[in-house]
């Protein structure tokens, strides 16, 4: 660009009178901006890159938050498969093993190698406190069956089948996580309820998504009183506090709804507490972007309204609202598990980890049987992890910094 | 200041018609009214129904007329401090609830505190000694504090105390002074058994308030007054406390208004958990049964609790800051 410099741009020029026209030069040479800084192949690659990349790079870095979304996708796709994941189905009652303790797998028996096992149980009822005792009986090797037929199930409510990855020995049982007060194992009952609690965040996230774009946009884009009403009416929810109105709302749902209407209730209810955080991400969003300067550089070069809002706003913002959505959805994981908890949400058949810790509830069968508390660590685990991938995503969403 | 809280106050009172609003809407949505609900009950335990009661009853609360009326003798029966007719205990609710709103009180307020007092120094420390390993190790157990239900932790503790120490943590006081008229030792009873569950309800709120500090204190401790005055030869006490503490304590005060409805609503968690005698499982037994004027009173007063601290946090918002008390409103 230095070497099109204009003669007659000197103060000899400037002085002249203004009503004879400049002398003119225009270059006729093709104008490369790159001439004098030629870029190497490496930096063109990196300053070319589009946002998403750049975001992605960014995102890589933080390994910590790399491995949790990893961590997180696995946990979905499970969802996937949870029929087959699962041991057993989720209602097999094994009416011989009540509260029976988790069994440990093993791999060598008497000291030669037979391959991943477990001991079967002894079970013996304790007549002085009447106490279901079960004892590991060396005697009894239970080879673990791997891409085997077990229990049967309905895979996805549709397909019938038979298959799973991991099976109990035949006439022998696994229940590596222990069993509840019917028998049912406590592992593949966790695997079932992530198909619930995982789920229940993500659907509550996009009814909310929906309602904070659609408030938080419409008040960053006109401002004045259609702003004022929609922070007054975020200010008012959210003086509410959450739990309590979680449980009165869901607590009037109709008893006699079928599951999955209660199961859609609850996210209503979850999201309608939600969307106040998006919403004002969205609108702080929208008004700080309106001032910056490729904004004004759009709106000098003629661009309309909807084009700036569609081609410059939104992509400048969708990764900040993708870490902000993040960051909701372990609350409402963690919601659903609290009212299920206590009873007011998803009730049983319905199996999310609420649900199974709501078996747990009563501190004395967790002192007797604690095995019953397992289901919190999947819920820590998952929060946590969205937590720091929503941290990754949030230092990643903006690149240029 | 004077015109500051006129004004704040003025933003309260529709603030809260609107959320009485809402909690009545709650009230109603149960299909048929509450009177319908207990005669039906009462009349399929086989029991019978006074007729001269039911009309008491409706006469009281204005059943027959128009709704919106009914709201009006709802919320002029609240400021009066009648919190309505609890129909499971047959009782007026204010008599129902007896201390439990005081103590839900008191657990809340010393949780506030709580966070406070452990929030205020380890923020500063893993500001000003970033990167550390003491910093690391605060910042994984913040971490861990915000994502473990509180619930949950209440009840792993319950479960480790059960076992490790054979006691039972749960309750507000040795169950020897239940019901007893107050004393020092019941005092004393109730402070030794808040400390659980403030702790458990504490975590999360003391989390976040750490994080928030730290980040404040750390943006302001690169600004380039604190290099001039390090430059001087201020002493590094001074240096830290004299200005960047005092900037990084408006957000954190301020975050107060954010916190507060979350230490609630653990409270209500936990207290049912822990069977504290204090509003949440009381809440829980009146949304089991659907006895919703005691529910939605229990309601008005836990968002009346928010509502009081969020004012509360923004008055010393403006004591500290004075940007806001002259422009009028927070920025956050």
């Amino acid at each position: 660009m230095t070497d099109t410099t204009l003669p007659g741009q000197d103060s000899e020029g400037r002085a002249k009178s203004a009503a004879e026209p400049l002398p003119h030069y225009v270059n006729p040479a093709p104008f490369d901006p790159s001439t004098k800084e030629a870029m190497t192949p490496e930096q063109e690659r990196y300053f070319m890159a589009p946002q998403w990349r750049l975001v992605w790079w960014k995102f890589k870095r933080h390994r910590v938050a790399l491995f949790s979304a990893v961590l997180i996708l696995l946990l979905y796709a499970s969802v996937l498969v949870s029929e087959m994941l699962a041991p057993y189905n989720l209602h097999t009652r094994n009416t011989n093993f009540i509260y029976a303790p988790p069994q440990t797998v093993r791999l060598f028996h008497e000291g030669s190698f037979v391959g991943p096992f477990v001991y079967g149980y002894d079970y013996r009822l304790n007549m002085e406190n009447l106490k279901r005792e079960f004892t590991e009986n060396p005697q009894k090797v239970q080879p673990l069956r791997f891409f085997c037929l077990g229990d049967d199930y309905k895979f996805w409510g549709l397909v019938e089948g038979s298959f799973h990855f991991v099976c109990p020995a035949k006439g022998g049982t696994l229940f590596l996580l222990g069993t509840d007060r019917l028998g049912r194992d406590v592992l593949s009952r966790i695997i079932y309820g992530a198909r619930i609690s995982l789920t229940i965040g993500l659907v509550g996230i996009s009814l909310s998504f929906i309602l904070g774009i659609i408030i938080g946009g419409l008040a960053g884009y006109y401002g004045g009183w259609v702003d004022n009403i929609t922070q007054r009416g975020i200010e008012i929810v959210r003086s509410f506090p959450e739990i309590p109105l979680w449980m009165s709302l869901s607590a009037i749902l109709p008893v006699t709804w079928s599951p999955i209407g209660v199961y859609f209730g609850l996210t209503i209810i979850l999201a309608l507490l939600d969307w106040p955080g998006l919403a004002r991400a969205v609108r702080s969003k929208l008004l700080s972007l309106r001032e910056e300067d490729f904004c004004t550089a759009a709106q000098l070069m003629g661009a309309s309204p909807a084009r700036i809002i569609g081609r410059h706003l939104l992509p400048s913002f969708t990764s900040h609202l993708i870490a902000s959505i993040t960051l909701s959805i372990p609350a409402m994981i963690l919601g659903e598990t609290a009212l299920s908890f206590l009873g007011l949400g998803l009730r049983p058949p319905v199996t999310s980890w609420g649900v199974l810790l709501s078996e747990a509830q009563n501190i004395n069968v967790v002192v007797l049987y604690p095995w019953l508390m397992l289901p919190v660590i999947p819920v820590i685990v998952v929060v946590l992890a969205f937590n720091f991938v929503g941290d990754g995503l949030r230092d990643a969403a903006d690149p240029y910094k | 200041m004077l015109s500051y809280t006129a004004r704040r106050i003025l933003v309260m009172i529709p603030t809260l018609i609107a959320i009485s609003i809402i909690i009545f809407i709650i009230i109603q949505l149960p299909p048929g009214d509450y009177l319908e609900t207990y005669i039906n009950e009462l009349k399929s335990q086989g029991e019978q129904v006074d007729p001269a009661r039911i009309e008491y009853l409706k006469e009281i609360y204005g059943l027959d007329k128009p709704i919106h009326e009914q709201y009006l003798v709802w919320v002029w029966g609240l400021l009066q401090g009648d919190l309505g007719y609890s129909f499971e205990f047959e009782l007026p609710v204010s008599e129902v609830v007896g201390d439990r709103l005081w103590l839900s009180m008191v657990l809340s307020t010393s949780t506030i505190i709580f966070t406070w007092i452990m929030a205020f120094p380890i923020g500063i420390y893993s500001a000003v000694r970033q990167y550390s390993a003491g910093d690391y190790a605060l910042t994984f157990l913040g971490f861990l504090g915000l994502a473990t239900p509180n619930f949950l932790l209440a009840l792993v503790l319950m479960y480790l105390a059960n076992v490790y120490f054979g006691v039972s943590i749960g309750g507000l006081m040795d169950e020897r002074f239940i019901d007893q008229p107050w004393s020092l030792a019941k005092v004393g009873s109730v402070l030794e058994h808040l400390i659980v569950p403030v702790i458990v309800i504490g975590t999360a709120g003391t989390a976040s308030l750490i994080r928030t500090l730290r980040a404040n204190l750390l943006d302001e401790l690169q600004k380039q007054y604190v290099v001039t005055g390090r430059a001087k030869g201020l002493s590094p006490g001074k240096l830290l406390l004299k200005y960047p503490l005092r900037i990084a304590l408006n957000p954190f005060v301020a975050d107060i208004g954010n916190i507060l409805p979350r230490i609630i609503s653990g409270a209500v968690l936990v207290s049912v958990v822990m069977n504290l005698p204090t509003t949440g499982p009381m809440l829980l037994r009146a949304l089991q049964s659907q006895d919703m004027y005691l529910a939605g009173s229990f309601l008005m007063f836990l968002s009346l609790l928010v509502v009081i601290g969020t004012f509360l946090s923004d008055l010393g918002l403006a004591a500290l800051d004075p940007r806001i008390r002259l422009e009028g409103r927070a920025e956050k």
